[in-house]
């Protein structure tokens, strides 16, 4: 397994409830594993624990070994982010911007990687314009080599594709199942069902912090009744409810 | 190394690319410095060139207001007006206008001044005279003189130090002729021929200035202006620095960078780094102001002859200070509303503080405690040792110490706070 939940929980201070509560979950090696759930269920927490930007209140984890409460430097090393911002200078072009944090992360041939992969998501023409002046889809692709750069053995996306328009979303889960192909797992969000069905391996629903149900999207859909894709599986676990919060 | 060279080269295109951030940094700084010199020069110069326009209004029609009217006239400051076209104007009228905010001030002097005064003292010496059995012929009146005020009326913007300054002068203007006429009654009792009062002073006064190299140094307003105001451009990267960082935060960027393998301090070594390098190019563009353009505004020009070295040290630490201030107020605040007017304004409380406009000297006493633990003070105090005191490194190095120490709290304070927030 190349991360080992243990009862991980988080519970903000301003919050009543836990966000993430006692949350126990293995994944391989090389999958792409998709935590799916509505808003509020705890996803970009758990993904946000994982990657070392919250901490949390109880429980703990290990990443390909490393254990979070000592080795927090080496998971660092390991894993890659893609949040769900754009997480870009858009001042600075595509090229300064992956420069700067492929420097960050001490990336070898930095020059030739950068070029690479722009060229690979289609965007090597404009990479010296800023990213200010990039449309959605365009920054999306750039987000995404800034977390790849490095070529980490963990990648933790959260909501990668969204606002994209069909095209750009397409190149992206190409790139994706190549990077997955050549070794990295990837850790997913997403509301996109139908996207997850196709792209994940594994999936694991939340909700209210808590692993609902977890598998292979066929082994869920297989397993729910009247379930024809995993929208339904989702539905007949969460509810059809509104989940606003604030 | 190499993830310091590339935070400094980011955070240097960050800030090359934000004109609004690079006219703060640098083109304020130097209309601020060149603005306030001019202004002040005009002060210390007396303003020779531009005169103040004043009223007075002379009831008296005698000698003392004949002498006050030339002692305004030969100060060189004032433009005394009396009369509108063919009309004289009255203490009404004067007041009028001075409210109004035509004129500056008023002087109103009462009537019968002249011979009312000479009447006084001729009274006083004669019963002196007599109190020593110098027995003379009475020669003045012995009708009861009623005490005669000048009033003065200033425009209601008038600042305090103008007026107060304005009323010692006259003061000792009346004083002085209030001297003579007692001296000449004196003369003219005692009929004798020779002076005995003698008019000029006995007791005066010589400011002793510092000699360095066998010079004396006499401090201008660009000695102290030059100084104070680099200083509170260097304050002014609290802003673009504070922004950056919120600007990171809501980008998301800072979300990137604390995924990163490395410490959250190469992150805040990068950004020391680059804001150190816009410190001291601002303190090089001021002192080259204060050197090469003054002189060609007419302003005195700075002298740092000798002292760069130290000031340019003096100007590194507050740097150091003012970019501790900066990630402080950068890490806590939530957005760009809090973080620019509290850093503007922090900022120019910091400066009121430190001394650079009233100095720490003439604050009552609890203020002047503040001012202790005011970096800008310490800086300005620095700037001013090496400058006008002609102090050595050692004597600074305490100043300097502080100011360091300043920037590795301001540090750990936002480090622990960003650790905290984490865990919340």
């Amino acid at each position: 397994m190349i991360i080992r939940i243990n009862k991980l929980s988080k519970k903000y201070k301003s919050a009543e409830e836990y966000s993430v509560n006692e949350l126990t979950l293995d994944i391989k090696q090389g999958d792409i594993y998709g935590l799916l759930g509505p808003n509020g269920a705890g996803k970009t927490t758990l993904i946000s624990m994982l990657c070392g930007l919250l901490k949390p209140t109880s429980g703990d984890f290990t990443i390909n070994g490393f254990y979070n409460l000592t080795d927090a430097k080496e998971i660092r090393k390991i894993i890659g982010v893609v949040p769900q911002e754009y997480a870009l200078y858009p001042s600075l072009s595509a090229k300064e911007n992956l420069m700067y944090f492929g420097n960050m992360y001490g990336v070898d041939n930095l020059k030739l990687k950068v070029n690479q992969n722009l060229d690979r998501l289609g965007l090597l023409k404009y990479a010296n314009k800023p990213i200010e002046t990039f449309s959605g889809g365009m920054k999306r692709r750039v987000n995404l080599i800034a977390g790849l750069l490095h070529q980490p053995k963990v990648l933790f996306l959260d909501e990668p594709t969204v606002g994209v328009d069909l095209q750009s979303k397409n190149v992206i889960i190409d790139y994706l199942k190549e990077c997955n192909k050549n070794g990295t797992t990837l850790i997913y969000t997403s509301h996109h069902l139908i996207e997850a069905q196709e792209f994940c391996t594994q999936v694991a629903i939340m909700d209210c912090g808590r692993i609902l149900t977890k598998g292979s999207p066929s082994q869920l859909i297989s397993e729910t009744t009247h379930a024809r894709n995993l929208e339904d599986v989702f539905l007949s676990l969460v509810g059809k409810e509104l989940r606003d919060y604030a | 190394m190499r993830k310091i060279l590339a935070s400094v080269k980011k955070e240097s295109l960050l800030l090359l690319r934000d004109t609004g951030a690079l006219i703060i940094l640098f083109v304020m700084p130097l209309a601020l410095i060149i603005a306030v010199t001019i202004i002040q020069q005009g002060s210390f110069k007396s303003m020779s060139s531009a005169k103040i326009p004043i009223l007075l209004v002379d009831n008296d029609k005698g000698s003392i207001a004949e002498g006050i009217r030339k002692n305004l006239d030969d100060s060189g400051t004032f433009e005394v007006h009396s009369v509108e076209g063919n009309h004289t104007l009255t203490e009404a009228e004067a007041k009028d206008r001075v409210f109004k905010g035509k004129y500056q001030m008023a002087i109103v002097i009462p009537e019968r001044l002249s011979s009312d005064l000479q009447i006084k003292v001729e009274t006083k010496v004669d019963k002196i005279l007599k109190d020593v059995g110098m027995s003379f012929d009475s020669v003045a009146s012995n009708s009861q003189i009623q005490e005669k005020e000048i009033r003065l009326y200033f425009d209601p913007t008038t600042q305090l130090s103008f007026k107060s300054a304005v009323k010692n002068s006259i003061d000792k203007m009346v004083s002085e002729i209030e001297v003579k006429s007692v001296s000449k009654v004196f003369q003219e009792q005692l009929s004798d021929s020779v002076a005995l009062f003698s008019e000029e002073s006995f007791l005066s006064f010589k400011e002793i200035s510092p000699i360095v190299d066998n010079k004396v140094v006499i401090p201008n307003a660009t000695q102290h202006n030059v100084p104070a105001w680099t200083l509170f451009a260097i304050f002014f990267i609290v802003i673009p620095l504070s922004i950056n960082l919120v600007k990171e935060k809501g980008q998301g960027t800072l979300v990137r960078l604390r995924t990163l393998p490395l410490p959250y301090w190469i992150v805040i070594a990068g950004k020391t780094a680059t804001f150190l390098i816009i410190c001291m190019i601002q303190f090089y563009l001021m002192v080259a102001v204060g050197v090469f353009v003054f002189p060609l505004l007419g302003l005195e020009s700075l002298n740092v002859q000798g002292k760069l070295p130290l000031m340019s040290l003096v100007a590194l630490f507050s740097g150091f200070a003012a970019i501790g201030f900066g990630i402080v107020l950068g890490t806590v605040s939530k957005t760009q509303e809090q973080s620019a007017p509290f850093g503007a304004t922090s900022v120019v409380i910091l400066a009121a503080i430190g001394g650079v406009w009233v100095p720490v000297f003439a604050m009552p006493k609890f203020m002047q405690l503040v001012a202790g633990f005011s970096p800008m003070n310490w800086g300005l105090n620095a700037f001013y040792d090496v400058l006008l005191r002609n102090s050595s490194l050692v004597d600074i190095l305490p100043r300097l110490a502080l100011m360091f120490v300043f920037f590795i709290v301001m540090v750990c304070i936002s480090i622990v706070y960003d650790e905290k927030k984490r865990a919340l």
